[in-house]
């Protein structure tokens, strides 16, 4: 895991609550499962995703959350050391 | 321009004549599916529209006959079809449709006797009323009554015309004598015919985000046909100037007041019908398309017998000219009026709902069968004589 | 600028630039998408979204400008799809798109005419038309999505329910056999077929791109999670979504015959048929003109 960090430089996700209608596919599908609810909810009343408190470091990249997202509402940004 | 028919004077078939006016009047897309007494168009069509540019295609059904229609339409070509009563009652809901979208189309229906099956190769009048209401919800159409081919050569251009002007679906309600009966038709020069279009929009396509293709400050909102660069939306949904659904009751109110509006506020330009000897009558026979000849041959014999009797036509049934029949009867000379139609009761009940002091009464025939003028003559005295 | 709930009836009807704020990841598709009406009508984890995204990326990616786009779409959660992609779009009558996108292909050729509808609409009331338009090979590129129920109705069973499926219609277990669409659009005599699932996002926008290559008849069936079947047939929509994104294997050529949807097998995705020998409907018709002489 940690080479993959490394290699990849940092990702991190990052959510949009306004698009978000608390689906859960993105939570579902990290294969790291770094991601959970917030306790907060948006305008609609869903409630939007958060990376785990503590867990910002462990996102890999996969990219998998921003591409099940049917709402537009995810994207990992990728920073390259 | 060129391959139309030329101006002249011809013997043909009211069919035909409809056909080639519909090329005249800029028609370039025609869909049909075989109907008796109609397949006569779709036949000539088939045959004429590659000859004039068109295209042609026979559907597979009257629903898909007046979708391929209307998608030509919303590509801004100008469309026709052509069917009798079960084709259009199959084809209500797209009807709907058109009117809702504002999509101008023209289809002619070349009645023959019903209900259902009834005489595929026998006229008939019963379609009056269900071009005008067979779709669910509020719209108006404009329909026309042909009594003869020179008239529906005419009617058939001017079909198209107030199809583009108000982006509505127009009818021409013919039926099978006036289809198939052979007639002079006098074709005009071009320069005579007066050809509308439907309006464009007066912005360029790159701004296409200001263009609002229902936009309310028109009666009759500018066009803006697929691969024009607008990006529109239509939907069927209740909608708003932007054409996005929205299901609000203020949509609603403005959109369908406007849709019926598009023909109310211009009823007194559109209506056209014709009277002979209507001022110094006391019965009025009110008849339409081809039942309109044996009509005028009845009254010239009552005439003769001294039968104070004349006759209304209407030429265009929707919009109907119910304030002329409410002047003549607020004149409080005309004891009847006579609706004389081939079918159980249609015009009449626009006529009774309108007149207060005289009576109206109305005579019915077999569908399928035109009435004799001596049976409308017999008729007339009966009513004469109470 | 944001989406407000305030804003009067008279502001709304024309607003054409509030702005909802989109990811930078989809700068390139914001263009393609009408993003003042988001978020969409579609339910959370419905798989319409990311067809949309993966129709935008294929306008975008295809060599065929915006304007020379257009999409008809029919009656159901799936038909609103045309409301949400920014080229001329008509959200038409049940069944009815693909003759009336028959009409708009005949009448200006040169446009690149979809269809994107759902399984009831295409093939259940829609399916004299599209068995026609098939037999025809019209230049149009059909899109079925495919979640196995009428949806926006409550839940209703439709020619594509598996055998045995619970719905609003089917209370005791669906009595019907499902259809096998790729066979069918086959026997019909469709230029290119296709099954892929809205997860499977890279190989369905490679085909939606060959549809709009290929001149001839397309159909594209492409699976997607729906949250009522999931509520009717006692499933967690992450279950059915698991289903339809790993019980699923790629076989470009498999037999047609053994393309059936059920519940016991895995289901076979792929391109399966891609036929460009065939001229389409629409050149036809317009090889007749030319030739007998019109402009």
């Amino acid at each position: 895991m940690a080479s993959i960090a490394t290699m990849r430089g940092k990702s991190i996700p990052h959510f949009y609550p306004k698009l978000c209608k608390g689906c859960g596919i993105c939570i579902d599908v990290c294969p790291v499962k770094i991601l959970e609810f917030a306790p907060e909810f948006n305008e609609k009343g869903y409630h939007y995703p958060r990376i785990k408190p503590g867990m910002e470091d462990k996102c890999v990249g996969c990219r998998l959350c921003e591409r099940y997202c049917p709402d537009l509402a995810v994207y990992v940004e990728v920073m390259h050391s | 321009m060129t391959k139309l028919l030329k101006p002249g004077v011809y013997f043909m078939e009211g069919n035909i004549a409809c056909a080639e006016a519909a090329l005249i009047a800029g028609c370039r897309f025609y869909v049909g599916y075989p109907i008796t007494p109609s397949s006569e168009i779709m036949h000539h069509m088939a045959r004429r529209m590659p000859e004039v540019g068109g295209v042609f295609i026979q559907m597979e059904d009257e629903i898909g006959s007046i979708m391929a229609a209307l998608g030509a339409s919303a590509a801004g070509v100008k469309s026709m079809t052509a069917t009798s009563g079960p084709g259009l009652s199959l084809m209500q809901e797209s009807i709907g449709l058109a009117a809702m979208l504002e999509l101008p189309v023209v289809i002619v229906d070349v009645q023959r006797a019903g209900p259902s099956t009834g005489i595929p190769t026998l006229m008939g009048q019963g379609d009056v009323m269900q071009c005008r209401w067979g779709s669910h919800g509020d719209y108006e159409v404009v329909a026309y009554l042909p009594s003869n081919p020179q008239e529906f050569f005419d009617m058939t251009i001017e079909a198209f015309n107030i199809a583009e002007q108000l982006r509505i679906p127009a009818f021409v309600l013919a039926d099978k004598v006036v289809g198939q009966m052979y007639g002079k038709v006098r074709v005009p020069d071009y320069s005579e015919v007066k050809i509308t279009e439907r309006t464009k929009p007066d912005i360029p396509p790159d701004k296409f985000r200001e263009f609002l293709p229902y936009d309310s400050k028109y009666l009759v909102p500018p066009f803006a046909a697929a691969g024009d660069g607008y990006r529109i939306h239509m939907t069927g949904l209740m909608h708003d100037e932007r054409g996005y659904p929205n299901l609000t009751k203020e949509a609603s109110w403005k959109l369908v007041t406007r849709l019926v509006r598009k023909v109310r506020e211009n009823a007194k330009k559109i209506a056209k019908w014709d009277e002979i000897n209507v001022d110094d009558s006391k019965i009025i026979v009110i008849a339409y398309g081809s039942v309109s000849g044996s009509a005028k041959k009845a009254i010239k014999i009552a005439r003769e017998k001294g039968i104070k009797v004349g006759l209304f036509r209407p030429r265009i049934v929707w919009p109907f000219p119910t304030w002329r029949i409410e002047e003549l009867d607020s004149k409080n000379y005309i004891d009847t009026f006579v609706v004389v139609e081939v079918n159980m009761g249609q015009i009449y009940h626009i006529v009774k709902g309108y007149v207060k002091n005289a009576k109206v009464i109305h005579i019915s025939h077999a569908p399928g069968y035109l009435p004799e003028p001596e049976y409308i003559l017999s008729q007339i005295e009966k009513i004469y004589k109470r | 600028m944001e989406t407000s709930n305030t804003k009067t009836f008279e502001e709304e009807s024309v607003a054409t630039y509030k702005k909802i704020e989109l990811p930078p990841i989809y700068k390139d598709i914001e263009p393609l998408l009408r993003i003042e009406r988001f978020p969409t009508i579609w339910c959370p984890a419905c798989g319409l979204g990311l067809l949309l995204k993966t129709f935008a990326k294929a306008i975008v990616k295809s060599k065929i400008p915006p304007e020379k786009h257009v999409v008809v779409s029919g009656i159901g959660c799936t038909g609103r799809i045309a409301g949400y992609i920014r080229v001329d779009g008509y959200h038409v009558t049940h069944g009815r798109a693909i003759p009336f996108a028959t009409g708009i292909k005949l009448a200006k050729p040169e446009l690149e005419v979809s269809v994107i509808s759902g399984d009831g609409d295409i093939v259940s009331i829609g399916g004299n038309h599209f068995i026609h338009a098939a037999r025809r090979n019209i230049d149009l590129n059909v899109i079925v999505i495919n979640n196995f129920i009428y949806g926006m109705t409550g839940g209703q069973l439709g020619s594509t329910t598996p055998k045995g499926a619970k719905t609003m219609t089917s209370p005791y277990g669906n009595l019907e056999e499902p259809f096998n669409l790729p066979l069918l659009a086959h026997a019909c005599g469709a230029s290119f077929i296709a099954r892929w699932t809205v997860f499977h996002d890279t190989q369905l926008l490679d085909a939606i791109l060959r549809a709009f290559e290929i001149k001839g008849f397309s159909v594209i069936e492409v699976l997607s999670p729906c949250a009522i079947f999931a509520e009717r047939n006692n499933m967690k929509m992450l279950e059915l979504i698991k289903i339809l994104r790993t019980k699923t294997k790629v076989d470009h050529n498999a037999p047609l015959e053994e393309l059936t949807i059920s519940p016991d097998k895995p289901i076979i995705l792929g391109n399966f048929v891609e036929r460009r020998e065939k001229p389409s409907f629409d050149k036809l018709v317009f090889d007749i003109i030319k030739r007998v002489g019109g402009e």
